[in-house]
């Protein structure tokens, strides 16, 4: 196959999608062809963007099986680096790889760092967005309204728009701010966060240039949350949460557990 | 006043994905229960949608995250990132059992293969909920028809792009081309880069 059939094959490549005689041959090719192993590198994590989407809820016998196991497992010594057809792209040797490491080629340009990834990684995969929205008058006009609140949140996630900034809250709490400005909402998630003191809430508060105009409260926290926040962002420049009387307060009558400016745009 | 929202979901990862592997990669067992917290699920979910049957996705699920804890030690950041290096891995030896287990003859039956699109259907479908996967469907209505089955019948089914032509009945070249620049497409409306 000429070079330049060999470099339409990155698609096929990432996608693992080559039968095992051409892809012995394209992996000779990107040895020597820095444009084909970048462009792999870059659809390969493209195609596991596409993986991430089809998460699943794993049964719970698998965790212990798998935690079991590996305690007879023994781990292969970094030394013993192979080249190992396994991993494909991402597992590929490292010819080419290790020199991306400078950015150079980048021109030292930041990623634009996957807004979904960085939720995922700051709140964990778990439950991230199951919530209720409560009290709302009968069951029917709950549901509408919790849909109603979700095809925000989601809307929110997924503005193209859409920056995403983390911090840890006080207590070792950790929480994500995501905020569009052509939606003009705000979406916060936080992850293990404790329930509030017997008596209390969390009170959400979109920060107005030092005043705090409530966003909503947020309850019974679990270990991973989404809350959409009441509200528009309008001028807000960041947001705030609060331990308050159940019920939540006109003001806060606390000191912040955090204060998160929203990321720059 | 507000009302309250009451929230539920699973203990999470929290710490970074790629300081955590690099724990793993020392022997750490709680730093391998944080990650097997993290991408178990992507794992699964990625596994099921190219094996289909539940149970020989969970096996093969189970080899996967093992194999991560196995070669932990192999990981470089400079490669590309640690969700990456797991899903990558999963792929692979979700492909190597879809492969190996249907008789070759019967995958390369082109009755065979269109009786699977269905199902590739239902995986689409799938691709819905929010977060990630509120991107990647934006992004994938982006795609041209083509692109759109080439590069998900490949890799949510594991099909070559041999399989792939026969199957959409386009030349081989164009599939070849299909999977690259749709690639490229979600590429730069997800905003990877390496
Ligand atoms: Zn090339």
């Amino acid at each position: 196959m000429s070079n330049a059939e060999l470099h339409t094959l990155t698609g096929a490549y990432a996608l693992h999608a080559l039968p095992d005689t051409e892809r012995v041959a394209f992996e000779r090719h990107l040895r020597d062809c820095e444009a084909c192993a970048v462009e792999v590198r870059e659809l390969s994590e493209t195609a596991a963007r596409l993986g991430l989407a089809v998460a699943d809820t794993p049964p719970r016998g698998l965790r212990d099986r798998v935690l079991r196991e590996i305690t007879t497992v023994r781990q292969e010594s970094p030394s013993g680096i192979g080249r190992d057809r396994s991993g494909g792209a991402a597992d590929r040797g490292d010819s080419t790889t290790g020199r991306g490491a400078g950015g150079t080629g980048q021109g030292g340009r930041r990623p634009r760092y996957a807004l979904a990834a960085c939720l995922a990684a700051a709140v964990g995969f778990g439950g991230i967005a199951a919530w209720q929205h409560r009290a709302a008058q009968d069951a029917r006009q709950e549901a509408r309204a919790a849909q109603q609140q979700n095809e925000q949140l989601a809307q929110v996630l997924a503005a193209p728009d859409a920056k995403a900034s983390s911090g840890t809250m006080k207590g070792g709490a950790k929480g994500t701010v995501v905020v569009s400005q052509s939606e003009n909402r705000a979406v916060f998630m936080a992850s293990g966060m404790r329930q509030p003191p017997s008596g209390k809430v969390y009170q959400l508060w979109f920060d107005d240039r030092g005043t705090m105009r409530s966003a909503g409260l947020m309850n019974t926290p679990a270990a991973s949350d989404a809350v959409l926040l009441d509200g528009p962002v309008d001028g807000a420049s960041g947001i705030g949460i609060t331990v308050e009387p159940a019920g939540g307060s006109a003001q806060p009558t606390s000191a912040p557990l955090a204060l998160m400016n929203f990321p720059a745009a | 006043m507000k009302e309250a929202v009451y929230i539920s979901g699973a203990p999470s990862a929290g710490p970074d994905l790629q300081e955590l592997l690099g724990l793993v990669a020392r022997g750490d067992q709680d730093a391998f229960a944080k990650v097997y917290d993290a991408v178990s699920g992507p794992v699964l979910g990625l596994v099921r949608s190219v094996l289909r049957d539940p149970a020989q996705s969970e096996e093969v699920a189970q080899e996967v995250l093992v194999e991560v804890w196995r070669t932990a030690p192999r990981f470089r950041a400079s490669r590309g990132s640690a969700m990456n290096w797991v899903l990558t891995l999963a792929h692979r030896r979700a492909v190597d059992r879809v492969r190996s287990a249907e008789a070759s003859a019967a995958r390369e039956h082109r009755a065979a293969l269109l009786d699977r699109t269905p199902a590739f259907d239902q995986v689409t479908e799938q691709v819905e909920s929010r977060l990630e996967r509120e991107q990647v469907r934006r992004c994938v209505r982006t795609l041209s028809e083509l692109q759109r089955q080439s590069v998900t019948l490949a890799y949510y089914r594991g099909l070559t792009y041999r399989e792939v032509s026969e199957l959409l009945s386009v030349p081989l070249g164009t599939i070849k081309t299909r999977l690259r620049d749709g690639l490229i497409r979600l590429r730069d409306c997800l905003g990877v880069s390496a």
